[in-house]
């Protein structure tokens, strides 16, 4: 049964979660931690539920999943047409997501038992994550596009809470504003993009939008692509604009450059947010209008592809450079998540036609396992070594078996090496890329093989190269606590074993199943590239050597556009701090002190100037009085006589 | 009825204060008539919707009417609609809160709950009044005791900022006289608000009577360029006047230029709605860019708060029903953030001594509970989902973008565009402020929040929570009534 009531728990209770911890988690100490869990536990399994539901009883009607409106109350009433409702759309990727949100979310709340324990604000940093929860699972439940953008900044919210988690620390405290304010930025696009769309669809409820604007005879789908401005029809602005918050959310080019600095929170909440499920958001919401962009707006799609394509290769360029891993690992997101965004940047909507698509979501599902599981394994790491360089790391394959495992199995997934899942979603995506745009197609190619030669310098720099020696005393315990390895091994499986879904049958752009053959003969170039990343790799890193070295000494300007991220910050810390501030902000107070207010002092002085000099004649002396009393008289009688005569 | 004892009640309270000599007396007086003020509201907001759901559709509910000074034909004659009830029902939270955040005051209690009795008094009495006499009498009762309470109460500059703060608001109140009597001859001597407007002023004298009121009730709401009384105002006076001062005095001018400016001379208002968007679009950035360059944050909300008001203006400007309702909403909203934010200033600067940001830092250690407080306020500023700032802005905008044309939809981003600015100053007050390390070791030895100031800011909060949560109830409230107001607008944008 899908019944909105109960399937509005799952969102629900981690925000009941949030309030009690946020009200009483104090005297509630360990206990804080179980209370979140326990939420979250009970969330995903009714998410579990839903999906069995969903996908093998109800969803399909004639061969074709539907998309489900379980649920819809109206929030906030704007005109007749026009309102915010607050509701639950059902179709397979919401489905899809609640299942990934609420499952990796159980997996962080589940390690960072051990992960933060003994943390001051434990209670706290639960509450939060359970913020964070309700706010993804609204987000990617929400039937009204308005209702998307309210969980949008609520996910934004809690971003900020958790980068700034450890707020004594400036660095943490720059890194959280700097998250908010960037995606703050792209959300103003998302915004006028809603406003645009909600104009001349007349509606914001998205099957009604959806179907208003992919049906040629509607008046409001003519209307939105008459209208313009600057030659762009309003549909185009529309929905590039409303890209441009998912882009922003995303972190794609050049929006992105609150993400490595997102780093600065807590590992769990690296894996879970700046991984697995918000900055994903980008993607789920082309993916929600995606009929819009493919059927009616194909130019819009174009650049959803390049913006796609170009990040995902900027991105891997940067990660080969970066030292700190937990940045390393945000570029690879940056450049995964750049996948996700050219498939969908290459599909069409038909059939066949939308393989991009599904491998997409595909790609989503499978990187959100393995991801997940390279964070909380580098958290494992950085747990162990007190220190987030690679440069303090080496040999730990030694101290650490279990995560070392791991860590391998996500490397050979998000690698793409067979039969890992990696593999399976990448090489759809390629192949998508191949049938619809060569271009993209060879970044994609070049990408691949430039992620694994990172990933295993990453890995081989942590477990392998030179023998680990540490710096301090403290090194006492061995492997992190079982209940940081469980959500490790429980990820790892899954890495491999997510890439075996029939995903094709499940999800795809017109929701009639999607049978995907794999292509072995094609499939050989990708593994390919990917085996000759991970042996260039092997031969730099597994032992210490001097080779890296020389290499960057070799090619030392590409090394240091690379390791100074393009110096992308620096032009934004020119424009912000230059710009904005001295040339808005510094004017505008300067004017309004000197001189919007120094018109109402000089007015001040000019009234007060005045009395002071007419005062004289309240002098209250009889005398003064009598001589312009008479003087006025004369004048009058002069006045009146001169008139009359 | 329910007026009567919504007027008088304060009106006896402050005349009980009066009478009291233990300053504890006083106090309790002053808290149990605002508490009892609150009820009644309440009671006005359930009564209200019960009429309405029972089908009562008369623009006014709970009328009366008594002679006043009938050779003048001025009449006591009081009503509300949803908007006055919306509107009082603020007046009554925030005037309980302020009295809350000043249990302590030392100076001269007896005199300071008096007179914030008295101005609470003035403002009902404004919001209640149908007859125009009527409420430029409330106006200025609500005017004069706020010189009194900053320049006696107040701290730094306090002698300039209460003459500034006076003599800007009389100049206001003079241009509101002024149109007044104009409205008053050309009615046939009447001040009846309805009168007035079943008779209708001929557009000739609207277009020269509309700019006064307008721009004497801008005045109240800081409306650029006649802002500046509010920084200063704002910076010196204590916690309690501060949220008056912002809570509702300023929606007195945002109230008045939609009830008597808009709803009177709806030919004018269309006819200046252009000068309007454009001094609210520059209030709204410029006040924004502004604040990101104070230091004190008093200074900040006080900027922060003409900012905000140029969306009340903006939505007035607009002259859509969902516009209008938003401007009204943003009020309300406006009103319940920025006491909450003068009032966690107000808990900060009485321990810290300070309300440089420079010198703070690393409060959320010492002072978890006030910086708790200080950050929802912060975060409803910024527009957050789920707090109050979010729905009026909200539907501001979409209001807003129902006007097709460059012009409408320049300024309607514009306002869209200063969400980023203010997400930029509100965060980095509140990172250098709340956030960071401890810059003064003699903070760690601070108390947090008592019992008054914990219980009036739970007040604020769940009002706050209360409409972001669960905004419809708010908007069935207004929206009707900005509809009604809007019909009068010849050829306006229907929704």
């Amino acid at each position: 049964m899908l019944s909105g009531k109960y399937i509005a728990l799952i969102p629900l209770l981690p925000l009941a979660s949030f309030f009690l911890l946020g009200l009483f988690g104090r005297r509630m100490k360990g206990a804080a931690g179980m209370l979140g869990t326990a939420s979250i536990l009970v969330s995903a399994m009714l998410s579990f539920y839903v999906a069995y539901q969903y996908f093998f009883v109800y969803g399909q009607a004639d061969g074709v999943y539907r998309q489900i409106t379980a649920l819809k109350y109206t929030w906030l009433p704007f005109s007749e047409n026009i309102s915010i409702d607050m509701g639950i759309l059902l179709d397979p990727i919401s489905v899809m997501m609640i299942v990934v949100v609420t499952f990796v979310s159980l997996m962080v709340h589940i390690y960072s038992l051990g992960y933060m324990k003994g943390e001051e604000r434990f209670s706290v940093f639960y509450a939060f994550l359970s913020l964070f929860t309700f706010s993804m699972l609204g987000l990617v439940l929400a039937c009204n596009l308005f209702q998307i953008y309210i969980f949008w900044e609520l996910v934004g919210v809690s971003s900020f809470l958790l980068i700034g988690f450890y707020y004594d620390k400036p660095s943490a405290v720059a890194a959280s504003k700097k998250a908010f304010i960037v995606t703050r930025f792209a959300d103003l696009g998302f915004l006028i993009g809603i406003l645009i769309l909600a104009f001349y669809g007349e509606t914001l409820d998205f099957p009604t939008l959806i179907q208003r604007l992919t049906d040629p005879a509607s008046s409001q789908l003519i209307g939105i692509t008459t209208a313009g401005f600057l030659g762009v029809s309003a549909l185009t602005w529309g929905l590039v604009l409303v890209f441009m918050g998912g882009a922003g959310k995303s972190a794609m080019f050049p929006l992105h450059i609150w993400l490595p600095d997102a780093m600065e929170g807590p590992t769990p909440v690296s894996a879970l947010i700046h991984a697995a499920t918000m900055v994903v958001a980008g993607v789920f919401l082309v993916a929600r209008l995606f009929p819009v962009f493919a059927i009616s707006c194909p130019v819009a799609l174009d650049v959803v592809a390049y913006v796609g394509a170009f990040s995902a290769l900027l991105a891997a360029l940067i990660a080969c450079t970066q030292t700190d891993i937990k940045r390393v690992l945000a570029y690879s997101t940056m450049s995964q998540i750049g996948y996700m965004m050219f498939a969908l940047g290459v599909s069409g909507y038909y059939a066949e036609g939308g393989l991009g698509y599904t491998a997409s979501m595909f790609h989503l599902f499978t990187h959100a396992m393995f991801k997940a599981l390279l964070f909380l394994g580098a958290g494992a790491v950085i747990h162990y070594v007190h220190s987030n360089d690679m440069l303090d790391m080496g040999g730990l394959r030694k101290h650490m078996p279990v995560t070392h495992i791991t860590f391998l199995v996500a490397c050979l997934a998000i690698a793409g090496i067979p039969p890992f899942a990696g593999f399976f979603s990448k090489e759809e995506i390629l192949t998508a890329a191949f049938h619809s745009d060569k271009t993209v197609f060879y970044v994609a190619l070049v990408t691949a093989g430039i992620t694994s030669f990172y990933m295993f310098r990453l890995f081989f720099s942590i477990f392998w190269n030179k023998e680990y020696r540490p710096h301090g005393a403290h090194h006492h315990h061995g492997e992190a606590p079982f209940s940081m390895l469980a959500p490790l091994l429980i990820l790892g499986l899954c890495s491999v074993a997510a890439g075996f879904v029939p995903f094709g049958n499940y999800v795809s752009a017109d929701g009639s199943p999607l049978h995907t053959e794999m292509h072995w003969d094609f499939s050989m170039l990708p593994i390919g590239v990917a085996l000759a990343g991970i042996l260039a790799a092997m031969l730099m890193y597994r032992k210490a050597s001097e080779v890296p070295h020389r290499l960057s000494n070799a090619m030392r300007s590409a090394y240091h556009w690379s390791y100074n991220k393009f110096y992308i910050d620096e032009i934004y810390l020119f424009v912000t701090k230059k710009i904005i501030f001295n040339l808005l902000g510094r004017p505008a107070a300067w004017i309004d002190r000197n001189v919007v207010d120094g018109l109402v002092n000089t007015t001040a002085v000019v009234t007060e100037n005045f009395s002071e000099a007419i005062r004289g004649m309240q002098s209250g002396k009889a005398q003064g009085y009598a001589i312009w009393f008479f003087t006025g008289v004369i004048g009058f009688a002069l006045l009146f006589i001169y008139l009359w005569m | 009825m329910i007026l009567h004892i919504l007027i008088h009640v304060p009106l006896v309270t402050a005349l009980v204060l009066l009478l009291l000599r233990d300053p504890r007396q006083v106090r309790l007086a002053a808290l149990l008539g605002s508490a009892l003020q609150l009820v009644i509201s309440l009671v006005l907001l359930w009564g209200y919707r019960a009429e309405r759901k029972a089908g009562n559709t008369a623009q006014m509910l709970f009328e009366s009417m008594h002679e006043w000074y009938p050779s003048l034909g001025i009449n006591y004659h009081v009503g509300v609609d949803g908007i006055a009830v919306a509107m009082i029902l603020l007046t009554a939270i925030v005037v309980l809160c302020g009295i809350l955040f000043s249990w302590n005051v030392q100076q001269q209690p007896k005199e300071f709950f008096f007179l914030i009795v008295f101005l609470s008094a003035g403002a009902y009495g404004f919001f209640i009044s149908l007859d125009l006499f009527l409420m430029f009498f409330f106006l200025e009762l609500a005017v004069i005791p706020k010189y009194l309470l900053i320049a006696i109460w107040g701290s730094g500059k306090k002698v300039y900022s209460a003459n500034k703060l006076a003599l800007m608001l009389m100049g206001g109140s003079a241009l509101v006289l002024v149109g007044l009597l104009g409205m008053y001859y050309s009615a046939g001597n009447t001040f009846d608000l309805m009168k007035i407007a079943e008779a209708g002023i001929p557009p000739g004298l609207q277009s020269l009577l509309f700019p006064m009121i307008f721009i004497g009730f801008g005045v109240f709401t800081a409306m650029f360029p006649f802002h500046t009384w509010a920084p200063d105002g704002h910076s010196s006076a204590p916690t309690a006047a501060s949220m008056f001062l912002a809570g509702i005095s300023m929606k007195l001018g945002g109230y008045g230029c939609l009830r008597v400016a808009t709803y009177l001379m709806p030919e004018a208002a269309q006819q200046y709605s252009w000068l309007i968007i454009v001094l609210a679009s520059i209030a709204i950035l410029y006040g924004a860019f502004a604040t990101m360059m104070q230091k004190d944050l008093k200074y900040i909300n006080a900027y922060s708060s003409v900012s905000h008001c140029g969306f009340v203006l903006l939505g007035i400007g607009m002259l859509t029903t969902t516009a209008v309702a938003g401007a009204i909403m943003q009020m309300v909203s406006h009103g319940l953030m920025t006491a909450l934010f003068f009032a966690a200033i107000g808990m900060i600067y009485e321990r810290t001594h300070t309300r440089q940001v420079g010198e703070l830092g690393g409060l959320l250690k010492t002072l978890p509970f006030i910086s708790v407080v200080i950050f929802i306020a912060g975060l409803c500023s910024l527009g957050l989902p789920g707090l109050s700032g979010f729905v009026a802005e909200m539907t501001v905008f979409v209001g807003s973008w129902q006007n097709p044309g460059a012009f409408h939809r320049t300024a309607t981003i514009i306002g869209c565009a200063s969400i980023v600015v203010t997400a930029v100053y509100i965060l980095r007050a509140l990172g250098a402020s709340v956030m960071g390390p401890i810059r003064n070791e003699g903070y760690l030895r601070l108390q947090d929040a008592a019992w008054n100031e914990k219980l009036a800011s739970a007040i604020l909060i769940l009002a706050i929570l209360a409409i972001g949560f669960a905004p419809f109830w708010l908007t069935d409230l207004v929206m009707p009534d900005s509809q009604l107001i809007m019909n009068k607008i010849i050829g306006g944008v229907s929704p």
